[in-house]
This record gives structure tokens, sequence and C-alpha cells, in this order.
């Protein structure tokens, strides 16, 4: 669909172009973006001593890993603006806390040079700790500004040696930011607990884990990281719900995005003029370990507190996400001039943290809000209250029969009682 | 006339010149190629792949990823989601699950298919089914009755082993539309179908403003029905023309042939 749209744009470029004086310079309707902000992607490798170890395919780590960003730096789409962080890559010494700090910007984020980019890949030689939660931090300050979506890469063969800042709150308290930060994470060769922190960190904001024992793996998946970073996506507009109506915020038509902590009720409050219908949809991501059971509730309730309809999804066993959405139709009003009914818009959901889980930032929540022209209403079950099927057939068939019957002898009776008189 | 012609070949040649430099806006922005089926998948509702009814997607990722597609379902549809998982040589037992919500995410119950299956260690592929309920053109408000619009499928792992997460798996989606006809006409429409953010987008028609990403872009081959016509018009018109046929012949009947035997000759 999006690459339909994107053909059907630059078609509409070309006949605009030769409208406008048959000029088309080489290469101008490659731009065709518009002005939808540039996704920002950063790849962020650990170049820790383990990579040396040579495991994947006959080669080394590190190896893998620099074919790999080779590859992919080649197929990278013109949009994209790529960054890549090392962690690890340049103190040798013992002492924790200098080896804790060891994170660098190899590459800024920006416009990509294929060659600069690759160049520095080629320079890196495996040798310190794995910093991973500080690498996180500095890789998300790299990646702001701007309004498009943002994607972190981390590619790591080890856990975080950098205790006690764990990694995995540092991602919660990046994707807490509301700024639609995503960390996909891919552990080379992984041990347990390497693979349990990598895919913590990758829950925790809505991203993926991948385990690569390949070299193919590694530069497919890279790949199609990057690329997905380039597909244009909505971008929610954070909100923060209020405790009750009163003081909740008005939305209109739209994508929001808030944060829900467990045993909170958020509130939001929407016009809905007659003769339009109501769309929402709330959806509350599970961005760490939760116990197996949970729901969603959402209700529309007037200003007075009367429930008008709700929406409510329960669910049981691993999920990234539960949902669920109503409708509410308000019949149009005989006065133009009738006044926008104030809904109110309740959400609770019934998530609990698993031992030992820290409750704050709040749960991630995604509302969508449409304000669209009410449903013409049913008058009958059958659409227009037609007939269909041998049955009816049957019924008229007989009805018009018996009626055909009636009339011949009535006018028989009539024509035998006007002879007779 | 000859003006014209020479304007419109100037045109078609100018066309062709540039079309080279236009055909493909953007290299890279599609990896499943033009035509061609998806062969990636999103990984939440707001970037699920759109995929027709009839396509068969695939997409590679890991176990444990969350795959999302969706696809439109008009009025009058009964929507079949087939999903197959290729699982790694070497695994553990594994539950896969296929999930189908509406516009709205709520989630669509099925009617028959195995959902949710579970393979044996070390199979090689596991087969997933969902048919949903008829698509119906109106439904009540406080019913979650499936209704025209989008649809979204998520795939994924919802049982496994810890040592399994992440190794890479293929996925292959299908969604067969069977068309039930008049048989589920029933009155009322909605003004909109159910689309995810379909009032910003016909916002953005009216200003002429062109924002490429949008929430669904998702819809039927020939766009959505306007819910007016059905084949019980057919079965009405048809039963009413029966009917009159049927009071021709009875009164026919009653007649007999040619004049009544009691009337007289010459009255």
């Amino acid at each position: 669909m999006i690459t339909r749209q994107r053909l059907a744009a630059g078609v509409c470029a070309l006949l605009a172009a030769l409208a406008a004086g048959l000029a088309l310079p080489a290469g101008a309707a490659a731009d065709d973006t518009g002005d939808r902000p540039d996704p920002k992607v950063e790849l962020v490798l650990d170049v820790s001593g383990s990579m040396r170890t040579r495991d994947i395919d006959g080669g080394t780590r590190m190896a893998a890993a620099k074919q790999a960003f080779d590859e992919v730096l080649d197929a990278t789409p013109q949009e994209v603006q790529l960054g890549i962080r090392t962690l690890g890559a340049n103190y040798r010494g013992n002492d924790r806390r200098t080896g804790c700090k060891d994170t660098a910007q190899l590459y800024p984020v920006g416009p990509l040079d294929r060659t600069g980019a690759k160049t520095a890949v080629a320079t890196l030689a495996p040798t310190g700790w794995t910093p991973i939660g500080p690498a996180l931090m500095k890789a998300a300050t790299d990646l702001q500004g701007g309004g498009g979506t943002r994607r972190i890469v981390l590619i790591s063969d080890g856990e975080d040696t950098c205790q006690p800042l764990d990694p995995c709150e540092v991602a919660r308290e990046i994707a807490a930011k509301g700024i639609g930060l995503t960390i996909d994470t891919l552990g080379l060769v992984p041990d347990a607990r390497t693979r349990d922190q990598l895919s913590c960190i990758a829950d925790a904001t809505g991203g993926t884990y991948t385990s690569v024992r390949h070299k193919e793996e590694l530069t497919d998946r890279v790949g199609q990281l990057v690329h997905r970073a380039a597909d244009p996506v909505v971008t929610p507009v954070a909100t923060q719900g209020a405790a009750e109506c009163t003081g909740a915020p008005a939305l209109k038509s739209g994508l929001y995005t808030d944060r829900e902590e467990f045993g909170q009720q958020r509130w939001y409050r929407v016009d809905v003029p007659p003769g339009k219908e109501l769309r929402t949809s709330v959806s509350v991501a599970a961005d760490r370990a939760v116990n197996p059971a949970y729901g969603v509730l959402l209700r529309a309730v007037t200003l007075h507190g009367r429930e008008i309809v709700r929406g409510e999804a329960e669910g049981n066993g691993r999920t990234d996400v539960v949902s669920t959405g109503l409708r509410y139709p308000k019949p149009a009003a005989d006065d133009d001039n009738a006044p926008a009914e104030t809904v109110c818009l309740q959400v609770t959901h019934s998530f609990s943290a698993a031992a030992g889980v820290r409750t704050a930032p709040g749960l991630p929540l995604e509302l969508t809000v449409d304000v669209v022209d009410a449903p013409s209403p049913a008058h009958d079950v059958a659409a227009f209250g037609l007939g269909r099927g041998w049955w009816l057939l049957g019924v008229l068939v007989l009805t018009g029969f018996v009626a055909g019957l009636l009339w011949g002898w009535l006018s028989r009776w009539r024509v035998a009682v006007w002879r007779t008189n | 006339m000859r003006f014209t012609h020479v304007l419109s070949t100037a045109l078609l040649a100018v066309g062709l010149a540039a079309a080279p430099a236009a055909a493909d806006p953007s290299p890279s922005a599609s990896p499943s190629g033009d035509g061609g089926a998806p062969t990636q998948a999103g990984t939440s509702f707001r970037t699920a792949t759109g995929i027709e009814p009839g396509q068969r997607a695939t997409a590679n990722g890991s176990t444990g990823d969350y795959l999302y597609w969706s696809f439109a379902a008009d009025a009058g549809v009964r929507p079949t989601v087939r999903a197959t998982v290729k699982l790694p040589a070497t695994h553990a037992a594994q539950t896969w699950q296929v999930d189908v919500y509406d516009g709205l995410r709520r989630r669509q119950a099925c009617q028959y298919g195995a959902q949710t299956r579970t393979a044996d260690a070390g199979s090689a592929s596991v087969d997933l089914a969902c048919t949903l309920r008829t698509v119906r053109a109106w439904s009540e408000p406080w019913a979650d009755d499936p209704l025209p619009g989008t649809y979204y499928v998520r795939l994924t792992v919802v049982g496994l082993q810890p040592s399994d997460l992440g190794q890479p798996v293929g996925a292959e989606v299908r969604v067969d539309s069977k068309d039930v006809g008049g048989a589920a006409a029933v009155d009322g429409s909605l003004a909109e179908p159910l689309v995810p953010g379909i009032a910003v987008t016909s916002r953005q028609h009216q200003e002429g403003s062109s924002e490429s990403a949008v929430l669904s872009a998702v819809e039927p081959d020939g766009g959505w029905s306007s819910g007016w016509w059905s084949d019980r018009w057919v079965w009405t018109a048809l039963g009413g023309a029966l009917a009159a046929l049927a009071g021709v012949g009875g009164y026919a009947l009653t007649r007999g042939s040619g004049r009544p035997s009691r009337v007289p000759p010459g009255a």
C-alpha cells in the first residue's frame, strides 16, 4: 500500500513537472519524501574483548559484524540518517569506572557517506568492557531532534559489565520519554544471561530481539531493521490523561500516547457533535515482565457519570499489548445549533507487575480517536426490509395464486348476480 | 487537431525520457517490490503491513517477535486467515497463535480453525487458521460484530522455552474472503468503514495536503461497497413477478376456457 502511494506520488510529481514546463532535471523525482522528517537510526556495536571469539562461521564475531555493517551501509535507504556508536572500543585497562564510560560515536547521525562510514568501521578492533547502559543513554541523546522515527540497533555478544546501572531500566526510561524510540537487539552467540538482558531491553521499547549464529542472519536482520526505520509511520502525540473527567485533556481525531501506572486510571474528553460518531480504541503495551492474567477497560461516560458504552478485553499468557475499542454514534439533532456532547473516556488496565519488576514509569498506552459521520441506523433486520429465499417465493406465489382465484370467483359471482337481475 | 497530436507526442516522448528517473522514486522503500506480495511484517498495530486477499505474504522474524499484518474486509464476506510458521531446525515444543483484531483493535472471535497450535520439539512447521464471523454492514454500537474496515492479524509464539527466544523463523500468511452474499445483507450502514485514522485521512484529502504516513491504507478491490445493493432485490422482485403470474393463473382457472356454457346464445 505504502509502495503504491509512493509510486502514485512519483507519477503525480512527474506529471506536475511535465505540466510546469516540460523540464525535468535528472533525479528530481528521487526526493518524494516531501516534508516528512527523515528517520534516524543508530547502530550500537559492542567492541568488547569477547568479540574476538571465533565462533561465527569460522570467523571472529567482530569480522562478522564488520561484514554485516559493510553490506547494510551499501543498502541503506537514501532518506535514512544513520549513525554508528561503539561501546568498549577504546579503553584497554582494567579500571572498571573508566571502562564503563567507554562509549564513543564512531560516525555521527546524519546523511550517510558510505565510504566514510565503512572506513570508520574497518578501524575497529575488539578491546574493552561492555557498558550497554551508558551507550544506550548516549545513543538516545544522539538521536534527539527531528520528528521522524528513531531506532537503535544494539549488537552485543555479552551482558552488561557495568552494574548496578541496569540497561533494561535505561531502555525503559528512554521509552518513557515518549519520543517514539525503538531499540532492537541482536545477540551474537548469546548465553542465557545475555539473551535475557537483550530481550528485556527490546521488550521495554517495543523492539525485537534476535539471536545470531551465522553471518547472513546478522546481515539480513540488521538490513531489515534499517529498512523498517525508513517505512513511514504515524507518530503519536504525547498527552497526559487526568485522574478524573474534570480537567481531562480534550482530544480531537488523531493518535495519542500516554503512560498509565499499575492501578491508575486515565481520563480524556472528546467532543461529539450531533450526527457524528465517536470511534476510539486503546491499547496498553506490556513493556516489562507482567503476570499472566491481564485486561483493559475503556468506558465512554457522560459528564454526569452515566456509562454510555464500554469496550473490554482480557487476556492470558505472553503478549505485547492488550487492546479494545468502542463506537458511540450520537443521533442527529433537529436543531442545527445543538451543542456537541462532551464524552469522557476512562481507561483502566489490570496488568500486574511480576515479582521484582519496577512499576514506574507506567505502561505505554496508545489511544486512537476518530470522530466521523454517524451511521444510518437499521430499521429492519434485513437490508431495506427486503426478503430472500425459496420460502419467500413460495409464500408470494401462493398468495398471488389464492388472490387470483378469489378475484376470479368474485367476478364470476358478480356476473351471475348481474345476469339474474 | 494537428497541434494537439504533436503536443501529445511530444509529451509522450518527454515522459518516456524522464521515466527511468521517476520510475522508482525511492529505490529502497519497498523491499517487497511493486505488485508482489509483501515480504515484511509490521511489529505493532501502527506498523502493520497491508496485504490483499489471496496474497501470500511472507516475513522473516525471530521467535518471540509479534508480527502484524492488516487487510480490508467489506460487508458480506467471511475472511479466513491462514498462517504457516517455518521453525528452526532444532527447538523445544512451542505454542503459536494467530489473533485477529478489527479496526477498533477489538479482538475478533474465530468461528473455527486452529487458532493456537503447539509444535512438537523439532517439527519443521506449524499451521494456524482462523475463520471470522461474517462481516456485516451495520451492528449495534454495543456489539462487537465484525464491521467493514481494517482487520489486523497478529502472529506470535505464546508459549516457548527461553532458550528458543530470538531464533530465526519464517512466517507465511494468507487471507481468503468468501462471499456470503445477500444472506448477510443487513439494514443500516456505517458512514465510513471502520478504518483507524480515517477522520484524519479524509480531512487531509479535503485540505489537499499529502501526508505519506497513515494508520491504515488497505482498501478492498474496487473500493468500499456503498451497501445498498444485495441480491435481496432480485429475490424480492422475482417473488413479486411470480406472485403476479400465479395470480393471473389462479384467475384464469376460475374462468375456464371460452364462453360460459350457461350463457344463452345471443346474449
